[in-house]
């Protein structure tokens, strides 16, 4: 670092901090009370907007004075609607599972008369004595926030909050150091790709940087495709400047005057968020021509994906950026030394990039003491499924599997059978109990036939059948292929079919060893990571879950109840209670009746589409509606 | 007919202007036209591969490549309905199979009055929710057979409503 004289873009940026800070004293002070909404799109999905509605309006009609504004997703999606209030003299109180309703209640009850509402409290984000706050909860231990550290406490709109945050102070540090410094610095910190692949980050920079030709591009990938994840879109529409600010110093370090962000467009409001994010550091002089007043310049585009997983892949989204379709290409070469037109480019996933700015500030040593030998850092996994707590965990390297799931997750809902756990999406794997004291980091997931992927995990119960869900990945794989390798277009369709059958009852037995040369042909035989993985949800439910593929095939029985050729629901008419009409009012299409003479309720198997309406309905005290497996189980009528 | 193509013919230059015709807005300009239109009219197609300069097949290749982008007309109402991993344990699958019950349609179609669209879509990431239904953009959590027939009410009434309101 030069100690000469002041530095380019260091009073500028001072003037714009000290700005950013006066106006989030002004909102978070111990003056006024603020109530925060979070409305990412999970709040939205569960009525977050309805209830910002109600906010706004009883501020109003009461005449109440305090701040509203919308927060990002705390991570706590199982508990959404959330919403936060500040009052002078008490904690940032959380509450889950608002309604409109209940907000007007909690605003009026908290601010005007001093009640606190307790009995709707989920934490407080400050300790105190009057409510657990979340790091008293016993999932904190566990957890560590760093790259979603300020999602859901500050409004992803405004760029001044991110700046009063510390965010941006990175950039002006960076445009300090040289660019190589910067690179050398993510080197040393051991950063790995947070996208799934885990390849070091600062040897990708290092070897663009060090590329020749001209213009150099930075791509930022938030093509986050995989079924049942959501870290990135929820850092996109929580946090979108730790990302843009990610890009700016990765830009100037590898030497890019160019940056794309690709943005899938079935998260809309990601996408709007980002757009803003863009708009606003360019006004702040963030980004655009000579950054901070130095004379590197940077410019930001969003480009918006177009539904196809297969762009997740490097070389397809590069393809797709030029306007192509996203069929992925061969390497090598490298994207470092030949990418997007020909030219060198940095291709890194939104958790890399948001990763970037605190690896610069607190610098390499801070980073490389988390997390294991191999894997440094934090992970971040959106918990879904069959989990209590689903929503978006932050935990060092090296934590396991079942701390993750049943410490930080909570465990299985309805206090159900934990039977497995996906991961890493249709390119991961299925793992049973017995795998669930490995470590998570790249390395020994891959060691057990599945993969860190983005971070998706999704919980399976004893409900879940695994030939269905590797049949489920199998299909989409099979969807999605680009078609471009026989084995990846045809293979798939194959195994496919082959589990069709299986969960059919159609299957033989020597079909479990075409599944398995057929997986090992499409893994040697594709070009592209797609292909390449496609057989890993069934490779690990062959290995982990064998005894269920075999109850389909010999016995025509689906253990977990879930193949619908292979079951039927049925009502025991010993536990069904006479005069309860609640399965017959809710079916939807008429198949239950009251036999007239019995005077019990009957499914007519004929009509019944198996869409479980009956078995919900059905109330807790009589529990009489029962799926059986195989389908002639059922007793015959008389 | 003569209208309407001129009328589509008039938004699509407007948006050229906007655009410059570089390769690499492809894309970005199909993406527009099915904003504006809400499927991508075969005459636009061509409109685009002549001022992108480019072969007709290489646009009608992006088109198709890609899930985003319809080929037929969308329904006044459009049901995406997530067929995301999270999904379909908690039973995507059957709230599908409730949809195309209730509709009359498979997926990817319309139906007959043009009034619905129904189609599937990948995972839209509000896995925390499912299964979930993407109507008219809103995204409905935990939408099982009898939300949907809940949510269809609800445009019946507002329907009924407006007719009303009309005659």
């Amino acid at each position: 670092m030069k100690e000469s004289a002041q530095p380019a873009g260091t009073f500028i940026f001072d003037e714009i901090r000290k700005r950013a800070e006066s106006h989030w004293e002004n909102l978070w002070n111990d003056q006024k009370p603020v109530v925060l909404v979070g409305t990412a799109t999970c709040g939205r999905a569960a009525g977050a907007l309805d209830v910002l509605q109600a906010v706004k309006e009883v501020v109003k009609n009461r005449n109440i004075e305090c701040g509203i504004f919308e927060v990002g997703c705390l991570g706590h999606c199982y508990a959404e609607p959330l919403v936060i209030i500040r009052k002078p003299g008490y904690p940032s109180i959380c509450y889950g599972h608002v309604t409109p309703v209940l907000a007007e209640n909690l605003v009026t009850n908290l601010i005007l008369n001093d009640d606190p509402s307790l009995e709707f409290v989920l934490g407080a984000f400050e300790g105190n004595d009057l409510i657990p706050s979340f790091s008293d909860f016993p999932r904190a231990q566990y957890e560590k926030r760093i790259i979603l550290r300020n999602c859901g406490r500050i409004n992803p709109d405004e760029i001044e909050h991110s700046i009063a945050q510390g965010g941006y102070q990175s950039l002006v540090k960076a445009l300090r150091m040289k660019p190589e410094e910067i690179v050398e610095e993510i080197k040393r910190s051991k950063l790995r790709g947070l996208g799934g692949a885990g390849f070091p980050a600062g040897e990708k920079w290092e070897v663009c940087r060090q590329s020749q030709g001209e213009p150099k591009y930075l791509i930022c990938n938030g093509d986050e495709g995989d079924p049942g994840a959501f870290m990135d879109r929820a850092i996109l529409e929580s946090d979108p400047h730790s990302v843009i600010e990610g890009m700016i110093i990765a830009g100037y370090a590898i030497g890019a005057r160019q940056g794309y962000i690709y943005v899938r467009a079935e998260y809309p409001l990601a996408v709007q968020k980002v757009q803003n994010a863009i708009r606003q550091a360019a006004e702040f002089k963030l980004s655009g021509e000579n950054v901070l007043g130095s004379d590197f310049s940077f410019d930001i585009t969003l480009f918006q994906g177009s539904g196809a997983f297969v762009c997740g892949e490097a070389t397809a989204m590069i393809a797709s950026i030029e306007g192509k379709p996203g069929i992925p290409r061969h390497r090598p070469p490298r994207l470092a030394t030949k990418g997007l037109f020909g030219k060198p480019t940095v291709l890194n996933n939104v958790k890399t990039l948001a990763y970037v700015p605190r690896i610069v500030k607190n610098g390499a040593e801070w980073f490389s003491q988390m997390g294991t030998e191999k894997s440094k850092g934090t992970a971040v996994f959106a918990l879904a499924g069959k989990v209590v707590n689903t929503g978006l965990v932050e935990v060092p390297m090296g934590t396991t599997l079942r701390q993750l799931l049943f410490q930080v997750g909570g465990g299985i809902t309805k206090g159900k059978r934990f039977k497995a756990v996906q991961i890493g999406g249709p390119s991961g794997g299925c793992l049973p109990e017995e795998a669930l004291d490995i470590p998570i980091d790249f390395d020994s997931l891959q060691e057990r036939g599945a993969m860190m992927g983005s971070g998706g995990m999704v919980v399976l119960d004893e409900d879940d059948c695994m030939v269905e869900v590797a049949r489920y990945f199998l299909d989409f794989t099979q969807k999605e292929s680009c078609g471009k390798c026989t084995l990846c277009r045809l293979g798939t369709k194959q195994m496919l079919d082959i589990l069709e059958d299986i969960t059919k009852g159609r299957g033989k037995m020597e079909d479990l060893e075409t599944l398995e040369e057929l997986a090992e042909d499409i893994k040697i035989g594709s070009l592209c990571g797609l292909g390449r993985t496609a057989p890993n949800p069934v490779l690990t439910t062959l290995k982990y879950f064998r005894d269920e593929y075999e109850a389909h095939i010999k016995e025509k029985r689906c253990p977990a109840l879930m193949c619908q050729s292979l079951m039927a629901y049925y009502i025991i008419p010993e536990k069904c209670a006479r005069g309860c009409d609640a399965c017959v009012g809710t079916c939807t299409v008429e198949a239950i009746s009251t036999d007239k003479k019995r005077r019990i309720k009957v499914i007519d198997q004929e009509k019944c589409v198996k869409c479980n309406t009956c078995m919900v309905a059905c109330p807790p005290q009589y529990n009489a509606v029962v799926k059986l497996s195989p389908p002639d189980r059922l007793p015959k009528p008389k | 007919m003569v209208g309407e193509d001129l009328e589509i013919k008039e938004k699509i230059k407007i948006l050229f202007e906007r655009i410059g015709n570089k390769r690499e807005n492809l894309i970005p300009i199909l993406q527009q036209i099915q904003e504006e239109f809400g499927y991508l009219p075969p005459d636009t197609m061509l409109e685009v591969a002549r001022f992108l300069n480019i072969p007709e097949i290489d646009v009608y290749s992006v088109a198709t490549f890609y899930n985003q982008f319809r080929l037929t007309p969308p329904g006044k109402h459009s049901v995406r309905v997530c067929m995301g991993t999270a999904c379909h344990v908690k039973g995507g699958h059957i709230t599908l199979a409730a949809w195309q019950r209730r509709l009359k349609i498979e997926s990817g179609e319309t139906t007959p009055d043009r009034e619905f669209d129904l189609d599937t879509v990948a995972c839209v990431g509000c896995c925390a929710m499912a299964p979930v239904t993407v109507v008219d953009k809103k995204v409905e959590a935990k939408a099982d057979p009898t939300r949907v027939d809940g949510i269809l009410l609800q445009f019946q009434l507002q329907k009924e409503k407006e007719d009303k309101v009309n005659n």
